[in-house]
């Protein structure tokens, strides 16, 4: 039998666990916990410059690994600047886990220094959460929160650590919980047979199938068996923004993404589909556009594991609540051998498909003429050509994020890192940083705008210190782009409060730290850079690109309209 | 429509909380609301009613039941079943309306469980219309001060909302 204290208990846990990274902040609360931390070296922390970027670099973590991310913070305001990054990871169901200390036992409810009731406060934001009572609850607990944090649908459990739970002087039998067991939680581990034979029954005889798959495939890594599934049965594919990679999209059965800036050939099918097969995707408003005139001739499949998804905004005909993975593999097993009933109408439809494909071939943008200014896309064009399609890509929020997951061809899983559900700025640079430490020898990118870089910035410093080679693709266009582009498009090109005036000197920003920064503006400087950003895995490098201020995002949905209703360019729509 | 759920949950601190706070998140509407331990102390019973169509109703019950605090819950309002909730209502009894009073509360078979010069208080039981129309009888007599539990229902029959 062994004892030990809390602080103790806790680095053990976490060392059996087989925590790689800590991201996170020291402060008083969590002080006995540091202390533990310190004296073992299984467990590497890693110290952020705030917060935030803790919670974002764990979910860099998570969502590349599959595995959770593990986050540790003071108590008050160490805890409250995790908030965006926890309600960010609870949107978009990553897993992680969220440790924050917490004041002393006898002081809560006393509006002790630094105290805040963070449990209340991330309540509606956190798959669960809980309150450490006694030491001796620690390793059952800490257990439960992994448990919790990585099965059934994914998301962050948060454990709120008393300081008196974590005194050294206090002794208590530690033993490594190898099972979990609530009564109260029983993830669904299968689909329903007799409802998957009815979906593929519909498949089979569907005339303008197609597949509409979310980040629920990438989560249950079912990558693999959706790509054969789709290939079997040669229908298209479009996937959400938090699917992107799920299948290859250099494969000619991939529409891209769809929805609000989805490209024109999924939101055109998804309109004119008989028949959606929906997988771990959740009908979310920036796809759907508006729901009454959503696919009107469409019968729909839809696979979740969280059966509150299931006909929450577009009712489904077919409900099977159950993992991508084994549903996927279901549906494999019962269409092998089996052929589709009207070949020659999949055929049409692939026509139809092809004809809005080459509507809109060559004019998705128009480039930049020699010695203008550049036009964001083809810097993302020349990012994706430069690293063969092949790196880990974080961005931020706002225009260049859509230009990232537009122009960057991913045809992998768990490559393209993005805040879908939040939208939160600031959270490209931290979750790359996080990527970057786990994969050294890959090339990891955050795509950003210099309006979210300056929201977590601060992080450079984490990057000197660690030694991490993120390069960072900023596409500086002086303003908050997507707002802008709102603005221009609702309010008259009035850019209230959309300017930003008054930016730094890059360069002497990331000098400043000791990094190189890069500073180009036309296409024939775009190339050399790039060269120069990659040269060395290891280096962190600042590209800034002066880019188009005037360039919009299309396609765009038409607000209320269909998922046809597509504005294409400042003077096209459909 | 109005739904009655009960829910069996795991008797936590901050349980309840997650409860009501997924009604408020969700923007579902809570009507009553009543918890109380279960005869397994490890167990509260949680009784809540909701107005709302079909697919709100579904939504409710979905997203209790991925509340990891909720061990079970059934809508009781999708069979037969027993539905009650108790008030203690004072009201003014003096003169001519003290016997008005009683012979009210003897109607609705409610009970004066305490008695001052110039006050009755009544117990009732019964669902929520009979509750209401014994509000309204008394109401041109002088209500003072109401105080009721929200419903609490069960299953007629052999159903059981149990583990």
């Amino acid at each position: 039998m062994e004892l030990l204290s809390g602080a103790d208990m806790i680095a053990r846990f976490l060392q059996d666990e087989g925590v790689e990274y800590i991201y996170g902040y020291p402060g008083g609360a969590a002080l006995h916990i540091y202390d533990a931390l310190f004296r073992q070296d299984k467990v590497k922390h890693i110290l952020v410059r705030h917060e935030q970027a803790a919670t974002h670099a764990a979910d860099g973590y998570a969502r590349t690994t599959g595995k959770p991310g593990t986050v540790l913070v003071t108590s008050g305001p160490g805890a409250t600047n995790a908030v965006t990054g926890i309600a960010t990871a609870y949107m978009d169901s990553i897993p992680m886990v969220v440790l924050c200390g917490q004041v002393a036992s006898h002081l809560i409810g006393e509006d002790a220094f630094q105290e805040t009731d963070i449990v209340g406060v991330t309540r509606p934001i956190v798959k669960h959460s809980f309150a450490i009572r006694h030491p001796s609850e620690i390793p059952g607990v800490l257990k439960k929160a992994y448990y919790l944090a990585s099965t059934g649908r994914p998301g962050p459990v948060v454990v709120d650590i008393p300081k008196d739970m974590t005194a050294p002087t206090e002794r208590y039998e530690y033993v490594y919980p190898k099972k979990v067991k609530m009564r109260s939680y029983n993830p669904v581990t299968r689909g329903h047979t007799g409802q998957i034979k009815k979906a593929v029954e519909l498949m089979l005889k569907a005339k303008r199938p197609v597949f509409y798959t979310g980040g629920g495939v990438v989560l249950d890594k079912a990558s693999d068996g959706l790509t054969d599934l789709v290939q079997t049965l040669g229908f298209p594919i479009t996937t959400t923004l938090m699917g992107i990679g799920s299948y290859p999209q250099s494969d000619k059965q991939s529409l891209g993404w769809l929805g609000m800036h989805g490209s024109y050939e999924s939101n055109m099918a998804m309109h004119h589909t008989d028949l959606i097969i929906a997988i771990g995707a959740r009908f979310d408003d920036r796809v759907t556009n508006n729901v009454s005139k959503f696919c009107p001739t469409a019968k729909i499949i839809h696979v979740d594991i969280d059966p509150s998804s299931v006909s929450k905004t577009v009712r489904a005909d077919v409900p099977i609540v159950g993992p991508a993975s084994s549903v996927i593999n279901e549906m494999i097993s019962l269409v092998q051998g089996k052929k589709i009933t009207s070949p020659d109408a999949l055929a049409d439809w692939w026509q139809q498909i092809e004809g809005w494909r080459e509507e809109r071939l060559g004019k998705l943008y128009e480039p930049s003429r020699s010695g203008e200014v550049l036009k964001p896309q083809e810097v993302i064009e020349a990012l994706c050509a430069v690293t063969r399609g092949e790196a880990y890509v974080a961005t931020d929020v706002g225009q260049h994020q859509m230009f990232a997951a537009q122009y960057y061809k991913f045809d992998k899983p768990n490559r393209f890192v993005t805040s879908g559900g939040l939208g939160t700025m600031g959270f490209g640079f931290p979750a790359a940083m996080g990527i970057k430490q786990t994969y050294p020898d890959d090339d990891v990118i955050c795509v950003t705008g210099e309006g979210s870089f300056q929201m977590m910035m601060q992080e450079l410093s984490t990057c000197k210190q660690y030694g991490i080679g993120v390069k960072i693709i900023n596409l500086n266009n002086a303003s908050l782009g997507m707002v802008r582009q709102w603005q221009d498009l609702n309010y008259k090109s009035r850019h209230a409060q959309s300017y930003m005036e008054s930016l730094p000197d890059f360069h002497l920003l990331t000098q400043a730290y000791g990094f190189t920064a890069i500073t180009v503006s036309t296409l024939d400087e775009l190339a050399p850079a790039l060269e120069r950003v990659f040269a060395d895995k290891h280096e962190l490098v600042f590209l800034d690109v002066k880019v188009d201020p005037f360039e919009h995002v299309y396609p765009m949905h038409v607000p209320l309209g269909s998922m046809r209703d597509m504005l294409l360019s400042k003077t096209e729509r459909t | 429509m109005r739904h009655i759920i009960s829910i069996l949950m795991e008797n936590e601190p901050g349980a309840l909380s997650r409860v009501v706070g997924l009604f408020a998140q969700r923007n579902f509407n809570i009507e009553t609301l009543n918890v109380a331990p279960t005869e397994d102390g490890s167990l509260s019973r949680l009784t809540v009613t909701t107005v709302g169509d079909d697919r709100v109703v579904e939504q409710i019950t979905k997203h209790l039941n991925k509340l990891i605090d909720v061990v079970k819950l059934v809508d009781l309002t999708e069979g037969n079943h027993v539905e009650r909730e108790l008030m203690l209502v004072k009201v003014r009894a003096q003169g001519a309306a003290r016997d008005e009073v009683k012979r009210t509360a003897d109607v609705f078979r409610a009970q004066i469980v305490d008695v001052t010069p110039g006050l009755y208080t009544v117990q009732i039981t019964g669902d929520a219309t009979k509750l209401d129309a014994f509000v309204q009888a008394m109401a041109p007599v002088g209500i003072l001060e109401v105080a009721r539990t929200g419903v609490s229902g069960i299953a007629r029959g052999d159903k059981v909302l149990t583990l």
